[in-house]
């Protein structure tokens, strides 16, 4: 019995060993898309090219950002990134250079100005809206069950009561 | 008063469904450019081996121009070859073109077997000046006015619904201007 119960130990450990090596060797999330030739010497700018890259939308396949997609386009943008980092260019400057090119459009979280006020606005506006309605329903319904509110009994009807409730017990 | 209050969800959901379906007829591939009515970037592109003239911002003043992003690779390129070569040789536009990251024999090769009816062509062997146009899927095209400022873009080939409608009457309008 215990032989058993060792071997199956063991043949557990063997088996998840691997499987624990490998997730400690491979690196975690998909395959990405920045080739090593691409990755800068300095590792802080190379930082900061990829999370320049990570805002900028590829205008290839249009839901992933130029770090994720393997698009010629989008290998082309990165080293352009890192190009404007090396020559010195604030993140903000790197942004710019491609805004000045591709527009807003590239950028995957939008800016807050005139042209995009009712993407940014809207959720606040229409939950705001929605609150001042239910608060205005309640209280109009607490209202309405107040005045609902009817006169005492009479002495006459209290009477008549007393005496349906009696032939209820009997 | 409370009746339209009541009909008002009804009528959101109609107003958004009307925006959705319309949105249907949009092609998300078509991106505003943030050039137009902007000049041209600054570029110097050289010409294709054997050829003396290549083509700069320079060159782009003076005629109402368009200016063809292509390459021997793209296929919708090809297609579009036969409009172009019409509005350059009958329709009398100066076309001149960008040859997008190509091999200079292929380049050339394509323009025997297709014909070439540009003027001249700048070679963007590494597609970094078609970067600082907005390129970001040949063939595109772009109608520049006299004073060198990108007046129209179009993404995709060009079809001849295109030069009809658009092209003509505004290469019309900025040779007046």
């Amino acid at each position: 019995m215990r032989t058993i119960a060792r071997a199956c130990a063991l043949s557990l450990a063997l088996g998840l060993t691997p499987l624990a090596l490998t997730s400690l060797v491979l690196p975690v999330g998909p395959a990405w898309a920045v080739q090593p030739d691409e990755v800068l010497a300095d590792p802080a700018l190379e930082a900061r090219a990829r999370d320049i890259s990570k805002d900028l939308r590829c205008l290839v396949c249009q839901n992933q950002s130029i770090d994720d997609s393997n698009a010629p386009l989008a290998r082309d943008l990165r080293v352009l990134v890192r190009e404007r980092l090396k020559a010195g260019d604030s993140d903000a400057g790197v942004m710019t250079y491609v805004t000045d090119r591709y527009g807003d459009y590239v950028l995957l979280r939008p800016p807050f100005k005139a042209t995009t006020l009712v993407l940014w606005v809207a959720p606040f506006a229409i939950l705001l809206l929605g609150g001042l309605a239910t608060a205005l329903f309640l209280r109009g319904r607490r209202g309405a069950t107040a005045e609902a509110d009817t006169a005492p009994l009479t002495e006459d009807e209290r009477r008549r009561l007393d005496a349906l409730l009696r032939k209820d017990d009997l | 008063m409370r009746r339209v209050l009541y009909l008002l969800p009804f009528l959101l959901f109609v107003g958004v469904g009307v925006a959705f379906y319309l949105g249907f007829e949009r092609d998300p591939r078509d991106i505003p450019s943030v050039l137009i009515d902007k000049p041209v970037p600054s570029f110097s592109l050289p010409p294709l081996p054997g050829r003396t003239e290549g083509l700069s911002s320079a060159r782009l003043t003076g005629d109402v121009t368009l200016v063809n992003v292509f390459a021997s690779w793209c296929i919708p390129c090809k297609a579009e070859h036969p409009v172009i070569t019409r509005l350059a040789r009958e329709q009398g536009v100066t076309v001149r073109a960008i040859n997008h990251k190509d091999k200079a024999e292929d380049a050339l090769a394509w323009l025997t077997r297709n014909g070439d009816p540009y003027a001249s062509i700048g070679v963007d062997l590494d597609g970094r000046v078609s970067i600082d146009w907005g390129v970001y899927g040949v063939p595109e095209s772009f109608l520049i006015d006299r004073q060198g400022r990108i007046r129209f873009k179009h993404v995709g080939p060009l079809t001849p619904q295109v030069v009809e409608e658009q092209i003509l009457p505004l290469v019309k309008h900025l040779r007046q201007g």
